[in-house]
């Protein structure tokens, strides 16, 4: 069992990393702590590699069964007996998997960003900060129990915001920066509160014993109720408001489409690939308790991970930043995943939605870091985010657009691309638990062949428009991490999950549903379909068609005005009616009880200032009453 | 008495040894040549340092009035850690033109000084503690007076002789009655035969004053300023940081293992002593403009707090208290080992002078904020666990009270700590004190001190180690 010790490496090298290059990157060239980044994280990514192969094919299974493995728990901090908080690596199917897809997609960003973040101010900040969030997120997946879990959530959280607010003297970065961090940190507040209702009843923090379906002490405290709702459920719906914060699921998703300010590179790495799907991964990790204990919880995961996905895909159509269109893509995708998780069952087949979920994280962050990148790729020639600004690249960008090609299949559903599989079970799940998800799903299908081929269409066909300067691919440290991701979405669709991650552990096996299939494979055509007629060359359809919409379209364009909504009720509600109020009472009650209490501790200390008059004789006398003042207490106490 | 005995006392066998190197270098060197005595004294206290750290010692020695174990093994370290730094900080001083004939009396002062804690440390009876704590106290008057030719340092090293003198006189009165009541010095003989008669508690009562005196608790404090503000930086640190803590080792150490029958009334003292001290340092401290006054005051205010980790009793108690003593050797030598830089390269020493700091010296300026933030127990450096620690070992024991005074006093001294940073880094200064280098000594002395700020806290097993030695109290 202890086979597995150099695990510890996978997170403890990109910490290095991060204070070598944030403490000593300045004093060399700025390549050098790009090159340094990207290889250890290439090393890492073998070491993931090794694991994930050691794991799933060597020693990880016993009797049938994944063994969850703990190479390393020590004691971190010691409170009590019962209360002690530990850092360790958890190896299990999720873990693994989770491993691979950090790894692979970080290490492709890391070379990537050599080329794309080439000559910007600031190159060995970017890497180092790219470090800090390697570490984080790994040591998050690897977490041996919740609190650990939520120290690097927020570590992630914190990489983020140093990420998105990359270019500081951006007043738009600097703003997304803030609302990502506010956003998520008060979501984070939930999933904190959640987990010390949690563990108050239950006593531990540790995943083992929590998610044991067997011997979890959560299943004692499911009758205590509060408020009519069992404890249990109100800290796992409060541990979902955490996920849903970082998954940017309705209604924190606000901050999402802004965090693209970030350099694109990032928003591949954190805001496609990883740190969004740590809600996801959240909920798979605490999957027993939701299911066997909070299923009222796991059916509002379902509802708001389907709610999400419908609502990002119409927004996305009307979208003409190329990387919102692909936040919003990204937001939809993890309403997929966590709709598959809130169907899911345990054991087995039932299990199958559970299977699904992690499926399609994994295909998803294969494609959809290359669909940033190749976006990146695309802005880093153009210059601009714009669609209306691009048409015909294709000439120009031979590799980006085959790439980008294959990308935007795979998210279709083509058949035999990666996401087909992965996303045909998580609609086998969906219709096996609740028709009307189903049927939401199914449309968003539709939704997003149609509006990733709308995107597709807009940037590698149609008219060339005016260029400053005749386009060009970008060089191969750019093109080989696409075309790696390129491979990785078109095969990864072909690994047998249903034998690997699975609700409990044991393998079983899938077989496609014809009867699914074909019409998800159907309307998948169709959308794309559409987007050819509408969009191959210049036509007036779209314009049309947002005529005739009218409200309806200015409604989607403008978010469902999600962001006004917040604004009103934080700016006219929030701050003129609470604040003010509070502010008075600071100004007058609180402030003026602190400066009294300031003018007192002042005066007496002026006051006491005599004592210390440098005579030694009154030194001796102080001293010597103060003995006898001591003693007269103790004579009044035992008295 | 055999060999195996003497081994025993290695630690102060070797302090003497060096003492007695350094004293021989002085004779047989040229004149002119003493640069080797400061890489001598730091070299052996290291070797001293490390030898008792990895070959520890355990048992009991002439009659049991020596003793040696884990726990008092771990106190030596802590001193041992310390004065090595105060060594290296001192480095600049020692090596000035007024003091370059006796730089070799300052670390053979010291080593003497030293050896006194260490017999007080491992002292089995009363008699052993007395010597010591006098071999610790009266060579550190020497040294307050070092700077002769100066009026404040003359008249610090007086202060401190005569005010010593009162305090011993009245632990020894103390530990006269001890003696006729219980009619041994024993610590093992008095525990058993001490009962909380009238008289036996006036010498308990003395005793408690007597150490008072040496941690400088209020009102036995008042010789603090004035020492502290006299002698030189390096004396100042070590006297505040060393000596205080070897006599709140043993204070603590002689409560828990003689008195655990009069534990009732001792506690009510503590609880006093403890909300005045921090009180009345903290209401000083905030009116200072000299950094030396400014860093005295609030070593009085903790030691203030210190007393509250007493009040967590037994094995929990000692822990914390020997655990915050580690971190506040780190966090105080930091802090003075900055305030030392700057008086050696300048000669400057108040408050104002450090206004824009940041902008010419901004390595300076960090470490001693972050010594600063140590000292107000700001997460995550070690400070904020040391107090965490004080207060949840106290919290533990159901006082409340003095909690809730204590972490206002917290409040209270984070408004001054914060004052030097901004002074530092807000303040605009037309005449700011310019970039200097600092000797590689005290730049390895700061650089102790920050790793030991910045991972004490976070690595738990040092905590952990701390309690486990102090098991068995």
């Amino acid at each position: 069992m202890s086979t597995f010790n150099y695990t510890i490496l996978i997170p403890a090298l990109p910490l290095a990393m991060f204070l070598l290059i944030g403490l000593t990157g300045h004093k060399f060239k700025a390549l050098v702590s790009g090159i340094a980044g990207t290889a250890s994280l290439g090393f890492i990514t073998i070491l993931s590699y090794i694991t994930a192969i050691n794991y799933f094919w060597g020693t990880g299974m016993v009797n049938d069964v994944y063994q969850t493995i703990i190479p390393f728990n020590f004691e971190w901090l010691n409170f009590t007996e019962t209360l002690q908080v530990k850092m360790g690596v958890l190896l299990d199917p999720i873990s693994v998997m989770m491993l691979v897809v950090i790894t692979t997609v970080s290490f492709a960003v890391h070379l990537y960003s050599i080329g794309y973040m080439k000559g910007e101010v600031g190159f060995s900040r970017f890497f180092a900060f790219l470090s800090l969030f390697s570490f984080s997120m790994l040591g998050l997946v690897l977490a041996t129990n919740i609190f650990q879990m939520y120290i690097f959530w927020e570590l992630v959280g914190v990489s983020s915001f140093l990420l998105i607010g990359y270019y500081y003297e951006k007043p738009s970065a600097v703003a997304a920066s803030k609302k990502a961090f506010i956003v998520t940190r008060f979501a984070d507040f939930g999933f904190l509160v959640g987990i010390l209702i949690l563990s108050y009843f239950t006593g531990t923090f540790d995943f083992g014993i929590l998610t044991n379906p067997l011997t979890s002490p959560v299943a004692s405290f499911v009758g205590t109720s509060f408020m009519g709702i069992s404890v249990i459920s109100w800290a796992m719906i409060l541990i979902f408001m955490g996920g849903a914060g970082k998954s940017a699921m309705l209604p924190f998703h606000i901050w999402l489409p802004d965090a693209m300010e970030g350099p694109t590179p990032v928003s591949a790495l954190i805001h496609a690939a990883t740190m969004v799907v740590a809600g996801v991964y959240l909920v798979a990790r605490m999957f027993v308790v939701y299911h066997l204990w909070a299923p009222d919880v796991q059916e509002v995961i379902a509802w708001v991970g389907g709610i999400t996905s419908l609502f990002a895909a119409v927004i996305a159509i009307t979208q003409y930043d190329i990387k919102r269109v692909l936040a919003f893509s990204t937001l939809s995708q993890i309403g997929y995943m966590m709709l598959a998780l809130g169907v899911s069952g345990y054991g087995e087949h039932a299990g199958v939605g559970y299977m699904a979920s992690m499926f399609h994280l994994f295909t998803h962050a294969m494609f959809k870091a290359l669909l940033f990148l190749g976006a990146g790729s695309v802005i880093h020639s153009v210059h601009s985010n714009y669609m209306y600004d691009m048409g015909g690249l294709r000439k120009y960008l031979p590799i980006t657009h085959i790439t980008f090609l294959i990308a935007c299949l795979t998210i279709a559903g083509v058949p035999f691309l990666s996401g087909f599989y992965s996303k045909d079970e998580i609609l086998v799940a969906a219709f096996e638990h609740n028709k009307i998800l189903f049927g939401i799903e199914y449309l968003v299908a539709g939704l997003t062949a149609f509006y990733m081929f709308r995107l597709y269409f807009n940037i590698f066909w149609g008219e060339d428009k005016v260029y400053h300067h005749t386009p060009h691919e970008s060089p191969l440290v750019m093109t080989i991490p696409l075309m790696v991701l390129a491979f990785g979405s078109i095969f990864s669709g072909y690994l047998p999950f249903s034998h690997l991650v699975t609700s409990d552990k044991m393998a079983f096996t899938t077989h496609l549903d014809y009867a699914i299939a074909i019409p998800s494979i159907l309307i998948g055509f169709l959308g794309i379909g559409v987007a050819w007629i509408m969009y191959k060359k210049k036509t007036d359809i779209p314009d049309r068609i947002s005529a005739a919409l009218g409200g309806f379209y200015t409604t989607v364009y403008n978010k469902f005005y999600f962001d006004e909504i917040y604004l009103f009720v934080t700016r006219k509600i929030l701050f003129n009616i609470v604040s003010q109020s509070v502010a008075w009472f600071d100004r007058h009650i609180v402030d003026g009880s602190m400066n009294g209490i300031a003018n007192v501790v002042i005066t007496s200390s002026k006051k006491i200032k005599s004592l210390q008059s440098g005579q030694l004789q009154q030194y001796a006398a102080v001293f010597v009453a103060g003995a006898l003042g001591l003693l007269l207490y103790v004579i009044y106490l035992l008295g | 008495m055999n060999f195996q005995d003497l081994l025993l006392m290695q630690h102060e066998l070797l302090l003497t040894l060096a003492a007695l190197v350094v004293l021989c270098v002085e004779i047989f060197s040229p004149e002119n040549n003493k640069r080797m005595v400061v890489p001598l004294a730091v070299f052996s206290m290291l070797l001293i340092a490390a030898v008792s750290f990895f070959f520890p010692t355990s048992g009991k020695a002439f009659g049991d009035m020596y003793q040696s174990d884990t726990l008092r093994g771990a106190m030596k370290s802590v001193l041992d850690i310390a004065t090595l730094i105060v060594f290296l900080q001192s480095y600049g001083w020692v090596n000035k033109e007024e003091n370059r004939n006796k730089i070799s009396e300052f670390f053979i002062i010291i080593f003497s000084s030293l050896i006194g804690m260490n017999f007080m440390i491992s002292s089995g009876d009363f008699l052993m503690l007395y010597l010591g704590l006098e071999l610790a106290t009266i060579p550190i008057a020497a040294l307050a007076a070092f700077d002769r030719y100066k009026m404040k340092s003359a008249e610090a090293g007086i202060k401190l002789i005569l005010s010593s003198a009162l305090s011993t006189a009245i632990l020894l009165y103390g530990l006269s009655m001890i003696y006729a009541t219980t009619g041994s010095i024993y610590f093992d003989e008095v525990r058993a035969a001490f009962k909380p008669d009238a008289l036996s508690v006036l010498g308990m009562i003395f005793f408690i004053t007597g150490m008072g005196f040496k941690m400088s608790l209020v009102p036995f404090h008042l010789w603090t300023a004035d020492v502290y503000e006299g002698s030189p930086i390096a004396v100042t640190s070590y006297l505040s940081v060393v000596s205080k803590g070897a006599a709140a080792f043993i204070f603590t150490f002689v409560l828990y293992t003689v008195f655990p029958i009069a534990s009732e009334i001792w506690l009510q003292v503590l609880v006093v002593l403890s909300i005045v001290t921090m009180t009345i340092g903290n209401l000083f401290a905030i009116r200072q403009g000299n950094m030396k006054r400014f860093l005295a005051f609030s070593s009085i205010a903790q030691a203030g707090f210190l007393l509250l980790g007493i009040l967590g009793q037994g094995q929990l108690g000692m822990g914390t208290v020997i655990f915050f003593l580690l971190v506040y050797v780190f966090t105080n030598l930091a802090a003075f080992s900055v305030v030392a830089a700057i008086s050696d390269a300048t000669g400057k020493e108040d408050m104002t002078d450090y206004n824009g700091l940041y902008k010419t010296n901004p390595n300076l300026s960090l470490m001693l904020m972050l010594a600063l933030f140590s000292l107000a127990g700001i997460p995550p450096v070690a400070g904020f666990f040391g107090k965490l620690f004080l207060f949840s070992a106290m919290a533990s024991k159901g006082y409340y009270i003095v909690l809730f005074i204590a972490v206002i006093n917290a409040t209270i001294s984070l408004y001054y700590y914060l004052l030097p940073v901004r002074a530092m880094f807000i303040n605009k200064s037309d005449n700011p004190i310019e970039h200097f280098k600092s000797n590689i000594y005290l730049k390895i002395g700061l650089g102790i001190s920050v790793v030991g700020i910045l991972l004490t806290g976070v690595f738990s097993i040092v905590y952990e180690y701390l309690i486990s030695v102090s098991a068995g109290l």
